[in-house]
């Protein structure tokens, strides 16, 4: 077991750990940190296969600005615990066993299909230089358009954010 | 090494815990933050496909990916925080009549 | 194993950030108490220089509360964080340039990364969580509007933050902070080569003044201090996300907020100010040896104080520390070996230090912002100005590499 495949198993088995716990915490604050802890280990397998300045905005982008929000949003709303309800005795014993046989098939699926796909972790790293001309030459026309969605999502936010006028 | 397809499956597993996370949770801002856990999933596998065929195309896509969600993100969250004051309740089960 | 250098060097640096941080919170009290003319920790110790000894005892030995209805994930986790944050933070960071130890051939830093500088915001953007954690964890009124504000108050500034550097980027081209600060290396120019005048004959610059001032008004607002640290300020919140912390969490709060404060200014220095580099050109050799010309005075000075303090600890304890500054400084005067390898952290040394005495500085003179006027500055003036330093300059750079 080579060093690589070992952070491999050890980050992918946090990011399983963490989105398990988001379905079982009752409190949505305590699932908001599982998704982080979720988010952190996806960054850490990007910089693994290579892709640095993807971790690093993740980290950036999506750990530090759109996690706040709902973070912020929870403490705003004092949100409380779920409440307990009863489930239906069929969901639990034939329902989990059913849906992890689904996800086994699929899974199997697709590593029967990519088996002879070269290995994503090359070792060699993404340079910032090269995926930045590759975004301001070929995809800058998506690029000035999400410029413009998030024009559009901030007088959004600012439109529902406000008080009533009576 | 790391075979691609230990990505993909990885990237499916999230994907599947995220669908079940959306079915079965009651607070809407759960749900919510299962939708990010999808689009993360598929930042994964659109990496993994990017570095196995050795083009830098999937991770300018996740880059893109990165921002809608948060756009998506500030928009549904004030719409969310609407909806809580008027109906005084964040579980979508209460909010199932269009009379408050 | 390959291990052993970065574990070594990673011991070293908790240990001399730690005593730092421990001698910031002395050095604070006692230029704040000068600036008020009076003077601050005089006691414990020759010239309260044991106060912060006193200050780890009793933060050890104090009781440690648990307030009712805390929620014990956020509450425990939170100040772990912080001060988990503010030290990853100074991985990145280059100390020095690459030295050749008894034939071993290292960067001066712990990890070199290509980029350095993401990361480390990458780490500033995760230290809101710490705060936000402490302030809702803590299950009161109180701490909860501080967490609130104070989180608010540094995602508003980490805009303006990261904005202000873009300027040094265009000259750079590169994220890794060492290039950057190789990229300010011209030896005949000296100081003037530092991006804050960022006059050089090899690639185009231009002066990087506005966001260096941007960069340290942003900073000094991501670290909470004054004149932005309503949010912790005794008078209005009681204490803000911290009211509920008492002793050893409080302390870690405390620590990590220095050492974020080193983080930044190290951070400011390398950006614009030469980092590890010589203000003199490099073919005046002669000033290879003014950490010695400062250290002998000095610690002769230290000895003839001592001799004649009041208390027999200090008649011992100044001496001794001054005896040890001057055999060192003679020392580096005498061995051009280990001379050369310390001019690169002597220089980051005072410039980091400069930076902090400015922090100081500030603290012990201005009045603190009202939290809309902080808000409106941070969103109205700060980020404007920063995004027109970056139309700016690379309007010059196109501009000049064309001309």
């Amino acid at each position: 077991m080579s060093a690589v495949l070992f952070i491999f198993f050890v980050l992918a088995g946090l990011a399983i750990f963490g989105a398990v716990a988001l379905i079982l915490q009752s409190h949505p604050i305590h699932s908001a940190l599982s998704l982080i802890l979720v988010m952190l280990c996806l960054a850490g397998l990007y910089l693994l296969m290579g892709a640095e300045f993807v971790a690093a905005v993740q980290i950036i982008v999506y750990g530090g600005a759109v996690m706040v929000l709902f973070v912020f949003v929870i403490m705003l709303l004092n949100a409380g615990e779920e409440e307990r309800t009863n489930f239906s005795k069929l969901a639990s014993f034939a329902g989990v066993p059913l849906a992890l046989a689904l996800a086994g098939l699929i899974a199997a699926a697709i590593a029967n299909s990519t088996r002879h796909m070269p290995a994503a972790t090359t070792g060699e790293l993404t340079s910032t230089r090269e995926l930045s001309k590759l975004l301001f030459s070929e995809f800058v026309y998506p690029f000035e358009l999400t410029s413009f969605l998030i024009l559009v999502a901030i007088l959004g936010a600012i439109v529902l954010a406000q008080r009533e006028h009576h | 090494m790391v075979p691609t397809s230990y990505y993909l499956v990885l990237s499916a597993i999230l994907f599947g815990l995220g669908v079940l996370a959306f079915v079965f949770k009651r607070n809407i801002i759960t749900i919510f933050m299962a939708i990010e856990l999808m689009l993360n999933a598929v930042n994964l596998a659109f990496v993994a496909f990017s570095q196995a065929l050795h083009k830098s195309d999937g991770e300018v896509f996740v880059l893109f990916v990165i921002v809608v969600a948060a756009a998506e993100a500030a928009v549904g969250l004030g719409i969310i925080i609407l909806t809580a004051r008027n109906r005084r309740s964040l579980n979508v089960e209460r909010v199932d009549l269009l009379k408050l | 194993m390959f291990l052993i250098v970065p574990i070594i060097k990673i011991a070293l640096l908790v240990f001399i950030v730690l005593t730092a941080d421990a001698y910031l919170t002395w050095l604070e009290r006692k230029v704040i108490a000068h600036i008020q003319a009076r003077w601050g920790p005089y006691r414990v110790g020759p010239h309260g220089l044991l106060q912060p000894l006193a200050d780890g005892i009793k933060f050890i030995l104090k009781e440690d509360p648990l307030p009712e209805g805390v929620d014990k994930k956020a509450y425990f986790f939170a100040p772990f964080l912080t001060l988990m944050l503010a030290l990853t933070s100074l991985a990145v960071i280059p100390f020095g340039p690459d030295i050749t130890i008894l034939g071993y051939k290292t960067n001066f830093g712990i990890a070199d990364v290509n980029i350095s500088l993401l990361a480390l915001f990458a780490i500033t953007a995760l230290s809101v969580y710490g705060i936000a954690l402490a302030g809702w964890g803590s299950n009161s009124k109180y701490s909860l509007l501080g967490g609130l504000r104070s989180s608010a108050q540094m995602i508003s500034y980490e805009l303006s933050l990261t904005l202000s550097v873009v300027g040094v980027l265009l000259m750079a081209g590169t994220l890794s902070l060492k290039e950057i600060v190789e990229m300010q290396h011209y030896s005949s120019y000296g100081f003037l080569g530092w991006n804050i005048i960022g006059f050089s004959k090899d690639h185009f610059g231009f002066t990087q003044i506005i966001g260096c001032i941007c960069f340290f008004i942003s900073a000094v607002a991501e670290t909470n201090r004054v004149p932005f640290d309503l949010p912790e300020a005794e008078s209005e919140l009681v204490a803000g996300f911290h009211t509920e912390y008492a002793s050893m969490k409080f302390a870690m709060f405390f620590i990590g907020e220095y050492t974020a404060m080193i983080a930044v200014s190290s951070l400011s220095t390398i950006l614009f100010f030469g980092g590890w580099l010589s203000p003199f050109p490099d073919s005046w050799t002669l000033t290879h040896y003014i950490p010695s010309v400062l250290l002998v005075p000095l610690g002769l000075w230290i000895i003839f104080d001592g001799i004649r303090y009041e208390t027999i600890f200090g008649r011992i304890v100044l001496p001794g520390l001054g005896t040890v500054l001057t055999v060192v400084g003679a020392a580096l005067f005498l061995f051009p070996a280990a001379n050369e390898i310390i001019q690169g952290p002597f220089w980051f040394f005072i410039k980091v230090f400069a930076a902090l005495f400015f922090y100081i500085w500030m603290r012990g003179t201005l009045p603190r912002f009202r939290y809309d006027q902080l808000m409106d500055f941070g969103w109205k003036f700060l980020l404007p100005v920063s995004i027109a330093n970056v139309v700016l300059t690379s309007a010059v750079l196109l501009w000049r590499s064309h001309g």
